[in-house]
């Protein structure tokens, strides 16, 4: 019996490596803080409360955030050990499985942990605020999501220390990620994980939709909607059409390696390509589902800090949904050597490059709306300035691989690994952190301090450049990514050490902007945003106090302009005054505890799947379906509302203190 | 914090939504991706509709008396779901719920033929694992039968729920999207019908 538990654990937990051990010491031990922590200070009812059962936009929003974050963090370890292991050709830190494991796992979660739950946790913050609603369409919709995305990070993330972590690269190709080739269960967390938040991404995708549509505040016409909501609005729709093949994708994988099926193996009919093709059929838009959105950012921020209106607003639009449509014609771009032929390949590589119109348009767009324009350097902007060279370099390296015959050359090389780094940090990153410090103030009441954040800046933009720009010439060298090791004969040491440096000026980077935060919660009442208006914005979440009330408007604005707030603030110097409409009751949704159990359900039921335990899976299911029952019987009184003596009150206190 | 009960009237709430009107919306947008969803499904089947590996193919396999029964019943429904919405128009919680049961029936029919024909195939060996082709053919349809049945645990509840609510915004509401869904099956089925089975015996 002791035997037969001791063989258990042995495949069950994850063993052997001193440094899986530490993880599992840190995990056990930040669990126990946790628990304490919220117990020894009272804290679980409000935990409840406050937290898990929200369905304010706004709170949703936040842990979002914190959860990319806390997703960064791991990710940026992943990185930071791998560029470690590549730094000198013989160090064995990490034995070539374990590096395969730690690129897969780096990727997956930096792309959909991190960079996603970032941008939904922006989407929550900012867009029922700039459009002037009190929610989104789906409240209830959105925690669940919410709830869906942070289940699946986790039970991805649970493969680190049971059962094994995925190895067959972030996109998981077959044959590889066949049973027959990876036959643990990494692979089974990798598609369980992501299938469970994509269900979350894909709701999002619908909900903000809808409430764009329909909720935007009375004369807000859709030329006159701020440029961060049209982002999230072409984003949405590449979601919408972009994540159900994901979905099917994974699926289909899944009943190969589950159920005996034959869809992708290399016998009995399958065909390895057609996943291929599938998953960048959702893959390549991912980026532009990531990208839109930071592009948005850019554009609200440049126009913000230069103190003028967006140059070229119809341009903008249309240019992000010229990217939208392209996208979804350029995925064979990625497997330009698999033997597609050349009309195929040429068919490809043109409208590859035709992305780089749209994509200049809106380049020269931030470039003529900073001219001339009265320039403050706050963080916000210091990160979306530093975001076009590094877009210029992108871009043309992008057009580079683009030509079909040349990615020959370039094919999986770090040439590669070095553009696309360069596209998601510098476009991506820089542009989350930038909305991040721009909304900060909005969301918290107080603004970071700008001294540590100007450190951070420098030591990310710096690190950046010294990190990938010497990984281009290691691609044309001849360095392949998903390399462990390589040889002295080969010469690329000198460069790799000096990629690995850039990273650690990263990390330390990233440190900084802890501090920063840190600092910043010290010293809040000395930082405090009396005015809900720190930058002097244009749109209407800038019209309100920070933080937002939970009801987000006490009256829902008319809008009569463009940059709504913006032309009312000079009317409003000039003495002009628009009529306020008197304050009634709110009608605002109920908290709820079906999305996080119903998460939680879907969790148990992800991990029967992985292992094939139908005591699991079974129990996990009924769970799920039996909280879609509650929720259909009981929606009917999902709502309550805020009498408007209240809401005076809070009016009057918020304001009070101004 | 003080909560008072929400009332019916939602008119003049400035800044609130009609809810129907949102969910109506969300849902067609709902049964867009499921669009896409069936549309990877059948381009996958359509890449691996040869690839037999050897083993039987369509037009040894289809039993097509089975599949026209199964599409009668299945359209028949779809109409007799497009009855009950009419009912309800007219304000006849009883015709309403009695067209409900008319169509619960049909689809039940449909599913049963549907699990027959896939436990038939079977027997004769053609499973899922046996090759690609029936792999996929598997998947696909199976799909679909697994979105008419949880359409129907969908219905049953909301009889219930009609029963007990009786005939409000909300369960109007309800009735309406979930016919949506039942033609939205429909359809998607004559493509099943054509692409697999028609296509596949010819
Ligand atoms: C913060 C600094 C970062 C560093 C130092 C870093 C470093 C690396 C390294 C060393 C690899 C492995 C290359 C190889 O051996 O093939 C890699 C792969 C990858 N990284 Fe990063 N990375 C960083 C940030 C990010 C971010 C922000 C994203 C996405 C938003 C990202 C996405 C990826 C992807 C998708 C892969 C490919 C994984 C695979 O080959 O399966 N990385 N990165
Ligand atoms: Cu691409």
């Amino acid at each position: 019996m002791l035997d037969k538990i001791k063989e258990f654990a042995s495949t069950f937990f994850v063993t052997g490596d001193p440094m899986i051990y530490g993880a599992d010491v840190s995990i056990a031990l930040a669990m126990i803080g946790i628990v304490f922590v919220l117990t020894y200070f009272k804290k679980w009812g409000w935990l409840w409360k406050n937290w898990l059962t929200t369905v304010d936009h706004k709170k949703v929003g936040i842990m979002y955030i914190l959860a990319a974050i806390l997703m960064l963090f791991r990710g940026g370890v992943d990185a930071l050990l791998m560029r470690i292991q590549l730094a000198t050709p013989d160090v064995t830190l990490l034995h070539p499985e374990h590096y395969n494991q730690i690129f897969t796992t780096h990727g997956t979660i930096m792309i959909l942990f991190m960079a996603m739950p970032l941008m939904f946790g922006l989407f929550n913050i900012a867009v029922p605020l700039q459009i002037g609603a009190r929610d989104v369409a789906f409240p209830f919709l959105n925690a669940l999501s919410f709830w869906l995305f942070f289940m699946g990070a986790m039970l991805f993330n649970l493969s680190f220390v049971i059962g094994g972590s995925p190895d067959a690269g972030w996109l998981s190709y077959p044959p590889l990620s066949e049973l027959q080739f990876s036959p643990g269960v990494g692979q089974n967390f990798y598609i369980w994980g992501i299938q469970i938040s994509g269900i979350g991404s894909l709701a999002t995708g619908i909900n903000f939709i809808v409430t764009i549509i329909k909720m935007r505040a009375p004369g807000m016409t859709w030329m006159k909607m701020p440029v961060f909501t049209w982002s999230v609005f072409s984003s949405c729709v590449i979601i919408i059409f972009a994540f159900p093949i994901l979905t099917v994708t994974l699926a289909l994988l899944f009943l190969d390696r589950f159920g005996g099926g034959h869809f992708f193996t290399l016998d009995f009919g399958g065909n390895p390509m057609m996943y291929i093709n599938l998953i960048w059929m959702w893959g390549h838009p991912e980026v532009y589902i990531v990208v839109l959105p930071a592009f948005g950012i850019y554009s609200e921020v440049i126009s913000v800090f230069s103190k003028k209106k967006l140059f070229g607003y119809k341009s903008m639009v249309y240019a992000m949904f010229m990217i939208a449509i392209l996208s979804f014609f350029t995925w064979a771009h990625h497997f330009f050597t698999m033997g597609s032929g050349a009309d195929v390949n040429a068919f490809f590589a043109i409208s590859t490059m035709v992305i780089a119109i749209p994509t200049g348009v809106k380049v020269f767009n931030w470039l003529f709306t900073m001219y001339r324009g009265k320039i403050t350097f706050k963080t916000p902007m210091m990160w979306a300035i530093a975001f076009i060279p590094n877009f210029l370099i992108a871009g043309l390296t992008g057009v580079m691989l683009s030509v079909a015959p040349a990615d020959f050359q370039f094919h999986n090389s770090y040439f590669l690994i070095a553009h696309f780094h360069s596209a998601l940090i510098g476009g991506v990153v820089f542009g989350y952190l930038a909305g991040l410090y721009y909304w900060w103030p909005k969301m918290f009441g107080f603004t970071l301090p700008e001294t540590p954040g100007k450190w951070a800046f420098w030591f990310w933009n710096i690190g950046f450049y010294v990190c990938f720009i010497p990984q281009y010439s290691l691609g044309l060298m001849g360095m392949t990514r998903r390399l462990s090791t390589y040889g002295w004969d080969t010469g690329w040491q000198p460069l790799n050490l000096v990629s690995t440096v850039g990273a650690f000026l990263m990390g330390i980077g990233f440190l900084f902007q802890v501090l920063q935060i840190l600092l910043g919660i010290k010293n809040f009442r000395k930082l405090k945003d009396t005015t809900g208006d720190p930058w002097g914005g244009h749109t209407l979440e800038w019209s309100i106090p920070s933080p937002a009330p939970e009801y987000n408007f006490a009256t829902i604005p008319q809008v009569e302009e463009r940059d709504d707030w913006w032309a009312e603030k000079d009317k409003r110097a000039k003495g002009i005054f628009r009529k306020q409409s008197p304050i009634e009751a709110i009608h605002m949704p109920k908290n709820s505890a079906i999305p996080f159990i119903m998460s939680v359900f879907f969790f148990i039921a992800g991990f029967g799947f992985v292992f094939g335990w139908s005591f699991f899976y079974i129990p996990g299911l009924i769970g799920v379906a039996i909280c879609m029952i509650c929720r259909s019987f009981f929606s009917y009184d999902g709502d309550y509302y805020i009498p408007a003596d209240e809401v005076k009150r809070t009016e009057a206190a918020i304001r009070g203190s101004v | 914090m003080a909560q008072a009960a929400a009332h019916q009237s939602h008119d003049h709430d400035h800044g609130h939504h009609d809810p129907q009107e949102l969910k109506m919306l969300g849902f067609w947008i709902f049964l867009v991706t499921d669009v896409i969803l069936f549309s990877t499904l059948f381009a996958t089947f359509v890449v691996l509709r040869n690839s037999t590996a050897g083993g039987p193919g369509g037009a040894e396999l289809f039993n097509m008396t089975g599949v026209i029964i199964e599409t009668f019943l299945l359209l028949t429904s779809s109409f007799t779901s497009g009855l009950a919405v009419l009912a309800m128009n007219k304000g006849s919680m009883k015709g309403l719920i009695n067209w409900l049961i008319v169509t619960a029936i049909l689809g039940l029919g449909f599913i049963g033929f549907e699990v027959y024909e896939f436990v038939e195939l079977v027997h004769e060996g053609a499973n899922f694992g046996t090759s690609a082709f029936l792999s996929a053919f598997f998947t696909l349809v199976g799909t679909h039968g697994l979105h008419v049945s949880l359409g129907l645990v969908w219905m049953i509840g909301l009889m219930f729920q009609l029963k007990k609510r009786g005939l409000t915004s909300e369960t109007k509401g309800k009735v309406s999207a979930l016919s949506l869904y039942w033609h939205f099956l429909d359809a998607v089925w004559i493509f099943l019908l054509s692409v697999v089975y028609l296509m596949g015996v010819m």
